[in-house]
């Protein structure tokens, strides 16, 4: 048993710090949010250069051989940063279903250009029925030749509008809720009959709604085996969830050390506010829920690449949970302290607290994950 | 990283489970299995066992005796030895007063006190809260006045745990009331059979009887039994709050007591279906035994932080906050899970050989006696929101 970071892991984590501290200032990030993408080529490319693109992948799939403890320690620092480039829908989500699921021919026209900086993705699962079941979904994929004919609607896809290939999940048989008859295809972003409506999300980042009218795509457009998507779809969301989960913790030490900063400086009744014992315990439960959060997030990197699907599932939903929870105390907990200035746009705060917020709406909220994880532990 | 035993450390787990399984009495490990208070004999058997193979004092590094070992084997150890059932080990000698001999004692101490302490022959109790001083620690007013080469010692101290099996109690005394409160305090080592102490039980809210009031009426202490120098025991009794941090979290007891709740709720029915299949139930034990994996990577992160030479930083001084309310939780709903079987008063039962039958399933009795004992968790040791103002001066700074 070994926790500690390797010196490579150290370095990863101080180049990540370096540049959340050096390019996301807040008046810095505020530009990168205003620019029409809504992130930086230049900083994407410096991800590139850096590795950070193929870092968790297996060197056979062109990567680096790392795994989800690098992904933690970036996102983590992205979290801090409050960095708006699209790495979770990119690399984390695209990426990883693509190295799970994709044949020799699809790694090498996807996953090596993504290494290399050149290609981006998103990826469309939810639906305006959905809420967190992953299998909920009914835009239809029939078969039209030799290919596959889509049509059907998807909704808050992240980075759609910068991707260049798009993700979809798309039923190919079976019943509304069925898990079994989904499959994957990787839909040219500019194909034809696929139009989207694109829009900023509370936090900053781009999203939007995609309609597919008839969009054709080739056999060689399904990612994985047709029908059987699912248990892809279900591990690289669980992967995505540990990788928010690092993010949050970011989040969670920005965002608790404003408040301290805060708290120390702001006078009232004569005295620096944070003398009350009353703000003082507040405090003290902000730390010990970002220990928590972070710690939960170490637990469920280190059990994602578990073998056994139910400890992979029960690993990422107990983090879920805890940065759920840990994730509102803590953001709303420095709201109330700072104040009328915490609820201000010029202030970071709020940022982290909209951050924060979306998180746990992400794949699943706070109670989600609860249930998720209590019908796992219970069955043993 | 890598959470999976080495080979070396999965050995030494097949050690310390042989040995366990070997020389655990088998029937204090049914008392501790099924919940049955223990008595002095108990503990001291298990705690004898545990010395002759050197593992008692198990926190302690070898030059003073302790085995040294790593923060993986302390982790190791101690897990296995809540997994099957052992004793907790009584923490006033192993992990209170000995560290501070050994840190702050004179050679002559160390030779005295070590070797009964890590043998167990010794039973130690602690002399710390008065009843005007309780929080406000600092505040007390035992007094120890030097007459020659003793000290006289008068007053009384308060939530004396299990003092009325202990040969030493270690006190903090007033040795000077006229500098600030700190300043006057000294750490001294008392013989429980010293003329002029008495002690007087103080039965709890369950019914037992764990702790009591200890009265000093002109009690003789020799001098060489001061424990660093005379005013300055307000330090050793910070030591030994530090000392005593890691292990207060209780990791494996609340994990073996999440495990008994499930089997607790997997018996209990609710409409004609085991309880465990309540939906509202079951969430709010998947939220404790998150709470409790929380707060058990909490601990393995600063035992790897100790492993490579660090001090344990602010996550360590959320372990008892954290801990406690966990294994308040456990006892709350353990008690909501038998509901109101909870009620019968069967206090006989607690104790192994009993004739008494019990009312409804063998649990049932202990769930409401643990629910109001374990609400000490969050007031000893220093109360939980002592230590969040320890945490918010010492850690944040405020």
């Amino acid at each position: 048993m070994d926790l500690s970071l390797s010196d490579e892991q150290k370095q990863l984590q101080e180049s990540a710090e370096r540049f959340a501290r050096e390019k996301y200032t807040f008046d810095n990030r505020r530009k990168i949010v205003a620019t029409e993408r809504g992130w930086l080529p230049e900083n994407w490319a410096q991800f590139a250069e850096l590795g950070w693109l193929g870092m968790a992948f297996s060197e056979e799939d062109g990567g680096y051989g790392g795994g989800p403890i690098e992904t933690m320690i970036v996102m983590e620092q992205f979290g801090k940063g409050l960095v708006l480039e699209p790495f979770l829908p990119t690399v984390v989500l695209g990426g990883g279903m693509i190295a799970r699921a994709g044949s020799a021919d699809q790694k090498a026209a996807l996953l090596a250009p993504m290494i290399e900086g050149k290609k981006q993705f998103a990826f469309a699962w939810l639906e305006r029925q959905s809420r967190y079941n992953l299998a909920d979904v009914s835009l239809k994929a029939t078969k039209e030749g030799n290919g596959w004919s889509l049509s059907g609607h998807k909704g808050v896809v992240y980075n759609a509008a910068s991707a260049d290939e798009i993700i979809v999940l798309a039923r190919t048989a079976g019943s509304a809720r069925e898990p079994k008859g989904l499959t994957l295809f990787v839909v040219d972003a500019k194909a034809k009959g696929l139009s989207r409506r694109d829009y900023p999300t509370q936090d900053a980042l781009r999203a939007s709604e995609l309609t597919f009218d008839k969009v054709s795509v080739g056999a060689d457009a399904v990612l994985g085996k047709v029908d059987d998507a699912f248990p892809t779809v279900e591990e690289a969301v669980d992967r995505a969830i540990v990788a928010l989960c690092a993010e949050a913790t970011g989040c969670m030490d920005a965002i608790n050390a404003a408040t301290l900063e805060y708290i120390k400086t702001r006078k009232q009744f004569g005295v620096a506010i944070g003398k009350f014992q009353v703000l003082q315990h507040r405090m003290v439960d902000c730390f010990t829920n970002a220990q928590e959060a972070r710690s939960m997030t170490l637990m469920a990197s280190l059990k994602i690449d578990d073998k056994d699907p139910t400890v992979r599932a029960k690993a990422a939903s107990g983090a879920k949970v805890q940065i759920g929870k840990s994730g509102k105390f803590c953001g709303q907990s420095a709201v109330q302290m700072h104040g009328g200035m915490g609820v201000t746009d010029e202030m970071a705060v709020s940022h982290y607290f909209k951050r924060l917020t979306m998180i746990d709406l992400m794949f699943g909220n706070q109670q989600h994950h609860l249930t998720r994880y209590s019908n796992l532990a219970m069955a043993a | 990283m890598d959470l999976a035993f080495t080979p070396e450390e999965q050995k030494f787990a097949d050690e310390v489970r042989a040995f366990v399984r070997a020389n655990l009495p088998a029937d204090v490990r049914d008392k501790v299995k099924n919940g049955k208070h223990l008595i002095r004999d108990d503990y001291m058997r298990w705690q004898q066992a545990l010395g002759k193979k050197g593992w008692l004092v198990y926190t302690w590094p070898k030059k003073h005796g302790g085995p040294g070992f790593t923060p993986a084997q302390r982790y190791i150890f101690e897990n296995i030895c809540a997994e099957e059932y052992a004793p907790g080990i009584i923490p006033f000698g192993t992990k209170m007063v000995g560290p501070v001999i050994y840190t702050f004692g004179t050679e002559a101490q160390k030779e005295k006190y070590l070797p009964a302490i890590r043998e167990s022959t010794v039973w130690w109790c602690q002399g710390y809260s008065e009843p005007g001083s309780g929080s406000d620690l600092a505040s007390l007013r035992t007094k120890a006045e030097k007459d020659g080469d003793h000290y006289i010692v008068n007053g009384s101290k308060t939530w004396n745990t299990m003092g009325h099996w202990a040969d030493w109690i270690f006190c903090l005394v007033r040795t000077d009331s006229k500098s600030k409160p700190q300043e006057g305090i000294s750490f001294l080592l008392i013989d429980m059979k010293t003329p002029g102490i008495t002690v007087k039980p103080i039965i709890m809210a369950d019914g037992g009887h764990e702790v009591n009031e200890v009265f000093f009426d002109n009690v003789k202490v020799p001098v060489e039994n001061l424990v660093g120098k005379e005013n300055e025991g307000w330090t050793c009794a910070k030591f030994l709050l530090a000392n005593e941090r890691l292990g207060i979290a209780a990791v494996p007891q609340s994990k073996r007591g999440v495990e008994a709740l499930k089997d607790i709720a997997r018996v209990e029915q609710d409409n004609g279906r085991p309880l465990i299949e309540n939906q509202s139930f079951a969430e709010k034990i998947a939220d404790l035994e998150i709470q409790v994996t929380a707060l058990e990577f909490t601990e393995l992160r600063v035992l790897s932080q100790m492993a490579q030479g660090g001090q344990p930083g602010a996550e360590v001084s959320g372990l008892k906050i954290r801990g406690s309310e966990i294994q308040q939780r456990i006892t709350e709903l353990t008690m909501e899970a038998v509901g109101e079987y909870s009620a019968p008063y069967l206090p006989g039962l607690l104790w192994q050989g009993t004739n008494e039958e019990p009312v409804g399933p063998d649990y049932a009795h202990l769930a409401a006696p643990r629910y109001f004992n374990t609400r000490k968790t969050t007031i000893y040791g220093g109360s939980n929101e002592i230590q969040k103002g320890i945490i918010s001066k010492m850690v944040l700074g405020l």
